[in-house]
């Protein structure tokens, strides 16, 4: 019985060869990363200035800090389409509060909360009422985007306290900005739950066999539950941030942030099928999308065109280990 | 007569018809034959991308560059039309069948021959789509001035009182009830997405399937990229941005489970039409259109909560015997 090979194989092991590190998915986009940096370099003066990469940082803070959460979710199998809708809600009630005279302290507690809050209603509807989570959060991805709406309509908030500016726009030290620091925290935080801790092998587990997972002692709805209440959690502080560098509010506010989120996420090596993946490959997944949507802003290329960029390179760099292995006669 | 209730699509169609009976009690005109027919008329286009995106569902792929593909063939039908006013409508139709199809063969390559998850695929063609339109167009719109009377007209022509646009959709709605009830093709397409190993061994080639059904996504997102434009006589990179979500809604609303191997062309239909009408029903009865967004999220989850019943008692009983074993 126990001589029965596993039905799929198990990333992520403590000890690995040096071998494969180097063959390994981040090796890859550390290569990718690298080749993009440089290729910048050449191609633009202003792009090695340390104030042009701080600026850089930018492009992947927000979304990189989602795309955390959002690993470990898709890892268990499940998925989150709506974090872009629950920026909208949370930054819609932050401006409502700031009408109603809130300070700054009172706004973060708000957006954090109505992130979790958002967070904890997809998880319910997931986990209680066995859904399937991609619909579910289409929906949901309608319903609080829409409420935006119905309070907005075409109208703005404005008028955010002065305080509330550095979340978005402060720097901690030097050029690195308040958005960074918190970026590489999270790293930190996520990366440690993840390939550090017992909460971490279960996620794993459950994203490669639920059921065993189940029948092994894991709380897979608990867990469940869990991330859909960080991703929410995530998607509220990264309200806070986007609200604060911009100034306003409008209900269009993050559109289509979701499908980048996921684009990041997937592109980090994380398997959309669940049960695979790591927080470095997440890192530099962001990495990447930050120094490509940079790299050309700055060759004044537009940002439907950086599009096609991000778009082939999710492709090409999920289909090149496959061909790779095919051309080499495979494992 | 239980056992005809026992199917979704007759539940829905009486929410559909609670609702117009709600709805005339604010504007009784809207239950009006006339205005009925307009609001078919207005929901033709999601009719014909519901039923491409069900094919897609059914065999547990999903596709999201519907509305991308959308955009950018509606841009090289307009684009076409600005520059060779002479070519005939009909030749343009299938034109836009052809560009639809190639683009949807890229993404059913991609699925088939390297494996890759079909929301992956997608995923990334979505956005490589929509680049591709801003490339071809250079940011530049076409704008109904530059089009042909017969592109804007061809559509709105009426034929036996009702629109040619209708006809299309209807034509659309005939031809996919056959190929999923009457052929082959259509079996197989439900038998791959109850159990892809199952239908391996009965002799299915799964592979070359879900590639068919990429083909038949991206010729009805091609097909309806013309309807878009000479719809709304405008061609822009923005057209239909987002849209691929509420296909997908329509197709949730439907009955259509995304798990694959449920879901029916009436269903695909009246999903579509359940939309539609809330859309068209919103600014008469004067709630702000603002309201459109949350109530179709609202449909969606409620939607979804009920089908799920009846799957999910299915899965608890599994565990329960397991759970006594």
């Amino acid at each position: 019985m126990t001589d029965t090979p596993a039905p799929r194989h198990i990333p992520d092991r403590l000890d690995r060869p040096l071998s494969s590190a180097i063959f390994s998915w981040e090796a890859l986009l550390v290569l990718v990363a690298g080749a993009i940096f440089v290729v910048n370099s050449l191609a633009s003066p202003y792009f090695l200035d340390p104030y042009s990469l701080s600026d850089l940082t930018f492009n992947f803070t927000e979304k990189g800090l989602i795309a955390f959460a959002m690993a470990l979710l898709i890892i268990s199998g499940e998925i989150d389409l709506s974090v872009a809708a629950t920026i909208a809600l949370a930054s819609t009630l932050m401006g409502m509060a700031v009408q109603a005279g809130a300070d700054t302290p009172l706004l973060v507690l708000i957006g954090i909360l109505v992130g979790l809050g958002c967070g904890a209603f997809n998880g319910l509807l997931v986990t209680r009422l066995g859904l399937p989570s991609i619909v579910v959060t289409i929906g949901t991805m309608s319903l609080f985007r829409g409420i935006a709406f119905i309070i907005l309509g075409d109208q703005a908030y404005k008028g955010y306290p002065d305080s509330f500016a550095f979340f978005g726009q402060g720097y901690v030290w030097w050029v690195v900005s308040f958005e960074l620091l918190l970026f590489l925290i999270a790293a930190v935080i996520y990366w440690f739950l993840l390939h550090r801790t017992s909460f971490g092998r279960r996620i794993f587990a459950i994203g490669n066999n639920p059921v065993a997972a189940q029948f092994s002692g894991v709380r897979v709805g608990r867990i469940k539950f869990v991330l859909f209440c960080l991703t929410g959690l995530m998607s509220g502080i990264a309200s806070v941030l986007i609200t604060s560098r911009l100034g306003s509010t409008r209900p269009s506010i993050a559109q289509g942030y979701e499908l980048e989120v996921i684009t990041m996420v997937v592109l980090g090596g994380i398997s959309i099928l669940g049960g695979a993946g790591s927080i470095v490959g997440v890192v530099l997944a962001a990495l990447i999308m930050g120094l490509v949507t940079f790299g050309l802003g700055l060759l004044n290329v537009p940002g439907i065109v950086m599009s096609i960029f991000i778009g082939l390179l999710l492709i090409i760099v999920i289909a090149l280990p496959i061909v790779w292995r095919r051309l080499h006669g495979g494992r | 007569m239980k056992a005809f209730l026992k199917y979704r699509e007759v539940w829905l169609l009486a929410a559909i018809i609670v609702l117009i009976g709600l709805i005339s009690t604010r504007f009784p005109a809207f239950a009006d034959p006339n205005n009925l027919r307009q609001v078919f008329n207005d929901t033709s286009i999601l009719m014909i991308l519901a039923l491409g995106q069900m094919v897609v569902i059914l065999t547990r792929s999903i596709d999201l560059s519907m509305a991308s593909n959308l955009c950018f063939t509606g841009m090289v039908v307009a684009m076409l039309n600005a520059a060779h006013p002479a070519i005939p409508i009909p030749l343009l139709i299938v034109i836009a069948l052809a560009i639809g199809l190639v683009l949807g063969a890229v993404n059913g390559l991609l699925v088939w021959r390297l494996n890759i998850p079909s929301i992956v695929v997608t995923l990334g063609t979505l956005t490589i789509y929509r680049g591709a339109t801003f490339v071809l167009s250079g940011g530049a719109w076409v704008n109904a001035d530059k089009m042909s009377p017969d592109f804007i007209g061809f559509q709105r022509a009426v034929l036996l009182g009702i629109p040619v646009l209708s006809w299309i959709a209807i034509l659309v709605i005939a031809l996919f009830f056959v190929l999923m009830t009457r052929t082959a093709l259509g079996r197989s397409i439900y038998a791959i997405g109850v159990n892809p190993t199952a239908s391996v061994y009965a002799g299915i080639d799964v592979g070359r399937t879900k590639f068919i059904v990429f083909c038949i996504s991206g010729m009805v997102g091609g097909l309806a990229g013309y309807l878009w434009i000479s719809r709304y006589v405008i061609a822009s990179v923005e057209v239909a941005n987002g849209y691929e979500l509420n296909i997908i809604a329509a197709c949730v609303i439907g009955g259509i489970s995304i798990a694959g191997g449920i879901g029916s062309v009436g269903g695909a239909v009246l999903g579509a039409l359940f939309l539609g009408i809330i859309s068209n029903a919103l600014p008469v009865i004067n709630i702000s259109p603002f309201w459109q967004m949350a109530i179709s999220g609202a449909a969606i989850i409620l939607a979804v909560v009920l089908n799920a019943r009846g799957e999910r008692q299915q899965g608890r009983i599994i565990l329960r015997k397991a759970e006594a074993a």
